[in-house]
């Protein structure tokens, strides 16, 4: 079996990022990492070559940098790397980067293809979903656990009315949440392996795209900071809270 | 003429109020306002599209819309927007919104935009990045229609009483065929309560109520308050306290009442996105510097099992519940 997981990397996953004067995130000189949300999918996909045989590759469209998360996922147990790199993907849309991925994976023909539900920086959730259309592949999203057996996944997920349980046959692509595994952290061993574990850096032109098929569509005209609260106040938990909580939901008029 | 069109979530027991909320919006950008409305439920949802100013609603009640890939549902919606070229199509940011226009992008090649707040023009969208703390405008370009997946709750819901032409829609096949993955089982989780989205108050619970049954002091608080829904962060939710049902944030609900409390809550970026539109926010947490504690009205910091308790008995002693 052979599943190529999603991973990208971002800018300062714990902090606040920031953008640059031309609108876009700012990157390069960011301290960043592997999207912690692309772990649990990875650590997944580990358990099941670990248990039934395969390889785990890792996949990733990014800046210079975007090597330490490729790295991260060798270091955890991957087998090689993809990263494509290109001046012209900076401020690449959904779409781009969906056309940069599907070229990339379309060679090494997976049979599973796994990335997070929503990435931590952009989150835009469609990315995986568009790149199941451009590659002809079934897609389960939300998934809060999944298995493979024999030719075939199975996946819980989460719906807006609750649950489901699904299978479908191989290659697929499924997006899965937090619940689906408890990532590893990457043993020393692990981290030295890495340095020798092939990552493959094919250009645009080795993918077969061309100047029109990575022009993003969207460009920021202008940015501006979201309105912050003002007016509000801070108590100590004294023996006057629980009034003065009473009081605001009086004020609303809900009791 | 400006066409925006909507992507209406429905469902047999009813539509789901995004699609109002997009129904609203498109009215103001310009023109005819076309409505897509596929799964079993669309038929029924003629009528109130309609009421929200849809002039035309597509539909098909065919079973095949609403298998779990959403492509037969995009390959039928492709069809529909190559015949009759809308300038822009708006999607809720739901789950069935996300898998069809995702779906849609592949399809007709045109750009999607996620997490929009507004639609300027045809041609404009604003959205917030960056956890919500920043707003950017953005110049949608290329192919048309332009993709547009709307926040929850960014505009009022408004019916200004008109009626919609209903238009059969016939299914499209996706190349390949359909149906390629099979529901084994559906579990449906039970709301218990007023719902996150009607609810006057909404009491959220996180990692601080310590497991699942820190969530009874809610309830209490609740029951004394009355019209109060309860919602939860993810780590509650991930922790397997609550369903997810519950889960208040960027990928759970949007909600706007007008008291959000929050107890055990530190008020990460991912969950403030979901209710720093409410009217007033009351936060409970132990760490004086909590990022919720800024959102705030009113914060409190200490220790929630002392304050719940006594907020609900302040609540009990003044309402007589
Ligand atoms: C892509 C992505 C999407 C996400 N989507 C969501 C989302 O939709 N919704 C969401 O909520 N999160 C989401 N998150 C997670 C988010 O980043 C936070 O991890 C999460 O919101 C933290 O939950 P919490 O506030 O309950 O827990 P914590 O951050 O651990 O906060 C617990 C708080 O409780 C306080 N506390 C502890 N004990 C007590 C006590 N006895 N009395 C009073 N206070 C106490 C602590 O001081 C602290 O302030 C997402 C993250 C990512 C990366
Ligand atoms: N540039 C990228 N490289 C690799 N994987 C990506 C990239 N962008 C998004 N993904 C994957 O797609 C998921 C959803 O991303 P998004 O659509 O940005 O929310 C992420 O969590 C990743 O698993």
């Amino acid at each position: 079996m052979n599943i190529a997981v999603l991973v990208k990397w971002v800018p300062e996953p714990q902090g606040t990022p920031s953008l640059g004067p031309d609108h876009l995130l700012v990157r390069e000189g960011a301290d960043g990492a592997l999207d912690p949300g692309d772990e649990y999918g990875l650590e997944r996909s580990l358990q099941l070559v670990e248990r039934d045989g395969g390889e785990v590759s890792v996949v990733s469209m990014g800046p210079e940098v975007a090597l330490a998360a490729v790295q991260r996922g060798l270091a955890m147990g991957a087998s090689r790397g993809v990263l494509v790199t290109d001046d012209a993907l900076r401020g690449a849309d959904t779409l781009v980067t969906a056309r940069v991925l599907a070229s990339a994976l379309r060679s090494a023909e997976p049979d599973l293809v796994v990335a997070a539900v929503e990435s931590t920086d952009g989150y835009t959730g469609t990315l995986p979903i568009t790149l199941a259309e451009l590659l002809g592949l079934p897609s389960v999203t939300f998934a809060t656990s999944f298995d493979v057996d024999g030719a075939e996944l199975r996946a819980e997920r989460q719906t807006a009315a609750g649950t489901e349980a699904v299978a479908c046959s191989l290659p697929a692509l499924v997006t899965v949440t937090t619940g689906v595994a408890e990532p590893r952290y990457p043993s020393l061993k692990g981290v030295m392996a890495a340095k020798s574990k092939p990552v493959d850096r094919p250009s645009l032109t080795d993918l077969g795209l061309g100047e029109d098929d990575v022009r993003p569509a969207q460009r920021v005209v202008s940015a501006e900071a979201a309105p912050a609260k003002t007016g509000g106040r801070v108590i100590e938990a004294g023996p006057d809270a629980a009034a003065e909580i009473a009081d605001l939901l009086a004020e609303a008029r809900v009791i | 003429m400006t066409r925006v069109w909507i992507w209406a979530d429905v469902a047999p027991d009813g539509v789901a109020p995004s699609a109002f909320e997009l129904a609203t919006k498109a009215r103001a950008v310009g023109g005819d306002v076309g409505a897509v409305a596929l799964g079993p439920g669309a038929s029924e949802a003629v009528e109130a599209l309609g009421d929200h100013g849809a002039t035309l609603v597509y539909t098909s009640d065919d079973e095949r819309l609403v298998e779990p890939t959403s492509r037969v549902a995009a390959h039928t919606l492709a069809a529909l927007v190559a015949e009759h070229a809308p300038d822009v199509v708006l999607f809720p940011s739901s789950y069935r919104g996300r898998d069809v226009a995702g779906r849609l992008q592949g399809v007709t090649g045109s750009t999607l935009m996620a997490n929009a707040v507004d639609l300027p023009s045809a041609d404009r969208a604003r959205a917030e990045i960056l956890g919500g703390t920043t707003i950017v405008e953005v110049a949608l370009e290329g192919p048309r229609p332009h993709l547009v997946m709307m926040r929850p709750r960014s505009f009022e819901p408004d019916a200004v009483g008109g009626t919609a032409e209903a238009v059969a829609v016939d299914v499209v096949d996706p190349p390949g065929g359909s149906s390629e993955v099979r529901v084994l089982e559906r579990t449906e989780t039970a709301a218990s309560g007023p719902s996150l989205d009607g609810a006057k108050v909404v009491l959220a619970g996180g990692r601080g109520l310590g497991g699942p049954d820190g969530f009874r002091l809610l309830e209490e608080l609740a029951a004394a308050i009355g019209d109060t829904a309860i919602g939860a962060s993810r780590a509650a939710v991930d922790a397997g306290w609550v369903p997810y049902a519950m889960q208040i944030g960027q990928t759970g609900a949007t909600v706007k009442p007008e008291v959000y409390l929050a107890a055990g809550i530190s008020g990460a970026l991912q969950h403030a996105v979901g209710m720093k539109g409410s009217r007033r926010i009351v936060a409970i947490t132990k760490d004086p510097e909590a990022p919720i504690l800024r959102l705030a009205d009113l914060g409190v910091v200490g220790d929630l099992f002392h304050v719940l308790p006594a907020v609900t008995e302040e609540v009990r002693r003044r309402t007589g519940r």
